[in-house]
């Protein structure tokens, strides 16, 4: 880019991002509870967190799959347009166009009655109004792009007829067909086996360095962050506890949930070695958060005042961590990362 | 790990400790697939093809290896779950459903097993105490000392029974209610305690408690494991022996230290590489492995491995290799690492090497 161009906004910017689950005769659940991040072209940002800490629900207020009882706030901008202003019909062009996703279970995506290549292709016609067979071809191609062996044939495949890795790999291109800037991706490598887990995490960094979107990835495993993540957020009871570069956060955890996740994890050459390290206690519902820090219950250095709002301290650009413990070091408080 | 105090002698004890717990010979399950209009037999998967393996007293055998190799089948073989159709399976020394062996029921009360998923493998109108005291009622003990058992086994696996003992499992968390399914495993007093999958469910922060708690009632109890997981680091952590499996073969076998500081079968090897690094500086360059596993219908002949193996040979097709000592073991050498490779490169590899 040459020097004197506009600056880009990010591809995705998310502000406050909010969602609570009310339904009548059953407590409410704050189940996001302000997330905010910025991603720029061509970046991955990896969510790390438990179950039940809010990573899909995230993700699917950015998608707007939540069901119609959920209550969604904040901001969300598209390369600097703000999506929730736009009319219906217009949302939808961004939402499976600008902005698509890739989940865990392939066959929530893929229909299982149509072949991969019908369905392609009909994603391209919808959003792109091509003709069926210049569709047809861009299918075939995207097939080859995510590394589908004999792509003409299995255009013609029904995804039952398919293995588990090839069918992520479908499930990748239709996500793909519509060149979107920003890629969400919810735990897609969770229930393959290690050996096709690495070839798909290879995969998707190939195609977001050569494509330049940007993908927000969701996992609960730390070594599948190390592998694919430039930034990372750790999330906690619905909220980012920490951000920063994936060096920062895997090296110099400065949240002690971050800290606990990250040794409480099973990691090689552990034999021999002891008991392993861990978080006591579980996570609080989400129907009754505690006042204040929501790990303070679990945390080995809680102190009196981690029962009031937690700080959000910036050790520095780009980095955030919302505990006292970091205020100490980095007095100079601020924004949310 | 160990704890200090050791408990006495098992009475149960029958062969003394140099006799392996659990003997397995020659293990095989086929099962029919079916279709067509008439439902006719149309194929064979090979779920578990000529296993053997051992396990010692005391220790913890872990199986590792991809989705569909057998894991899961071998575990419910040796569980009487299903039948096999051909090996034997030998208890302490005596041969299970032999002529002046040990029958299935006598067998069952000294083998447990717990499952992946807590929450459907209790029942959802049974309080936690209730639960665990269940198997003991059925058999015999009466249902007041059954509910102290009950009591005693919730505070060993780290719950409060005052708190937890008159829960349901909707009330429990995923990690509490995975505590109750192995205190409910060991009410029967058992002597092997397989786990499948057991703690791959769990949260890391959960999980790291688990496997604690699995490591220090080991010690207390006297017990020996059998655990199948797909993540090879927590079976690195627990076992002390491994074998790895493909397509319904066992592979490799040996202690775990062995296994993983020095593979010598191409597909530990790649299993191994696959593994996610933890150092975002050391990230996965050269794919370990590229396509999927085989359908287990029709495997490949000969070593089932030689399909995605840059050391297959013409030969590797024609033979079936046996699960035996790496061909540079020195003469007289009896290494407890078996390989079933019988291509010497292959073996001695250090790096993996990209099949074609
Ligand atoms: N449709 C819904 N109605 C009510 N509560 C919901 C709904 N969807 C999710 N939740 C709740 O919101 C919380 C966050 O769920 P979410 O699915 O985002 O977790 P997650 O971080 O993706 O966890 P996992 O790692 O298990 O996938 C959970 O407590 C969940 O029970
Ligand atoms: N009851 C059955 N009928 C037919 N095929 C079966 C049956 N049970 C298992 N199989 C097949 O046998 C093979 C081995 O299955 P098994 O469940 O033992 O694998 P596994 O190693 O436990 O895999 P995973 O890691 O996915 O649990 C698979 O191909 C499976 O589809
Ligand atoms: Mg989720
Ligand atoms: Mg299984």
């Amino acid at each position: 880019m040459p020097l004197d161009a506009a600056p880009q906004p990010p591809a995705i910017l998310v502000e406050n991002l909010c969602v609570r689950f009310e339904r009548r005769g059953q407590p409410e659940i704050s189940a996001v509870n302000g997330v905010s991040f910025s991603l720029d072209r061509g970046k991955v940002l990896t969510i790390l967190g438990e179950s039940g800490s809010g990573k899909s629900v995230s993700l699917k207020a950015l998608m707007g799959l939540l069901p119609p009882f959920a209550r969604v706030s904040g901001r969300i901008e598209i390369a600097g347009r703000d999506i929730l202003k736009l009319p219906a019909s217009k949302l939808a062009q961004v939402r499976g166009g600008e902005i698509s996703m890739i989940f865990q279970e392939p066959m929530s995506a893929l229909d299982p009655v149509y072949t991969i290549g019908q369905q392609i292709a009909e994603t391209i016609v919808q959003h792109e109004g091509t003709d069926q067979s210049t569709a047809m071809a861009r299918a075939r191609q995207l097939l080859e792009r995510v590394a589908i062996p004999s792509a003409a044939r299995r255009l013609k495949n029904y995804p039952h007829e398919m293995s588990g890795g090839m069918r992520q790999r479908a499930m990748i291109a239709l996500a793909l067909a519509c060149n979107p800037s920003v890629l969400l991706a919810d735990e897609p490598t969770t229930a393959l086996d290690v050996t096709v887990q690495i070839q798909i995490l290879m995969l998707l960094r190939e195609l977001q360095q050569d494509l330049g979107m940007a993908i927000v990835f969701v996992t609960h495993d730390v070594g599948v962050a190390a592998e694919i993540s430039d930034r990372m957020a750790v999330m906690y009871a619905g909220r980012f506890v920490e951000t920063g570069t994936v060096r920062e956060v895997m090296h110099e955890a400065r949240h002690p949930y971050t800290a606990g996740l990250l040794s409480s994890t099973v990691h090689g050459g552990l034999r021999n070695q002891g008991e392993l390290r861990t978080i006591p206690g579980s996570p609080p519902s989400l129907a009754a958060l505690p006042p204040g820090c929501h790990f303070m219950p679990r945390c080995r250095e809680a102190v009196s005042r981690c029962a009031s709002e937690p700080p959000v301290v910036v050790p520095n650009p780009g980095a955030m961590v919302r505990c006292v413990h970091a205020e100490a070091q980095h007095p100079a408080g601020g924004a949310p990362a | 790990m160990q704890t200090a105090h050791q408990s006495a002698p098992d009475k149960r004890d029958r062969g003394g400790a140099a006799q392996p717990l659990l003997i397995v010979e020659n293990l095989r399950k086929h099962f029919p697939v079916r279709g067509g209009l008439l439902n006719r037999q149309i194929a064979t998967v090979q779920a578990v093809d000529d296993v053997s393996f051992s396990v010692r007293k005391g220790e913890t055998l872990g199986i590792v290896g991809e989705s569909g190799c057998g894991k899961s089948t071998t575990a419910r073989l040796l569980m009487n779950l299903i039948k096999p159709d051909a090996g034997t399976t030998i208890f302490d020394g005596d041969g299970v459903g032999e002529a002046g062996g040990i029958t299935v029921t006598a067998l069952r009360r000294q083998m447990q097993m717990v499952f992946q998923d807590s929450y459907s493998s209790l029942n959802p109108r049974l309080t936690m105490v209730e639960s665990i005291a269940y198997a003991p009622r059925m058999h015999g003990l009466p249902a007041r000392e059954a509910t102290r058992r009950a009591e005693s086994l919730l505070a060993q696996v780290g719950l409060n029974p005052a708190q937890f003992g008159r829960r349901y499992p909707h009330e429990l968390s995923g990690g509490q209610r995975q505590r109750v399914n192995i205190a409910r495993a060991l009410a029967l007093e058992p002597r092997l305690v397989i786990f499948d999958e057991a703690v791959s469910a769990l949260d890391k922060s959960v999980e790291a408690q688990v496997l604690n708690l699995l490591n220090e009632l080991k010690a207390r109890l006297n017990l020996t494991y059998l655990f199948i997981s797909h993540d090879l680091n927590v079976v690195e952590y627990i076992s002390d022996r491994v074998l790895v499996m493909y397509l319904g073969r066992v592979v490799e076998t040996g202690p775990a230290t062995e296994i993983y500081s020095r593979p010598r079968h191409p597909y530990t090897r790649a299993l191994l590489a696959s593994k996610p690094t933890l150092d975002p500086d050391r990230r996965t360059t050269v794919l370990p492995l590229t396509g999927d596993p085989p359908n287990p219908i029709n495997p490949p002949s000969g070593c089932r491995f030689r399909t995605r193996c840059a050391y297959a040979q013409p030969r590797c097709a024609e033979i079936v290799p046996p699960l035996a000592a790496p061909l540079d073991t020195l003469a007289g050498a009896e290494p407890e690492h078996l390989v079933a490779c019988i291509v010497p490169e292959a073996q001695a590899a250090a790096e993996i090497v990209h099949a074609a």
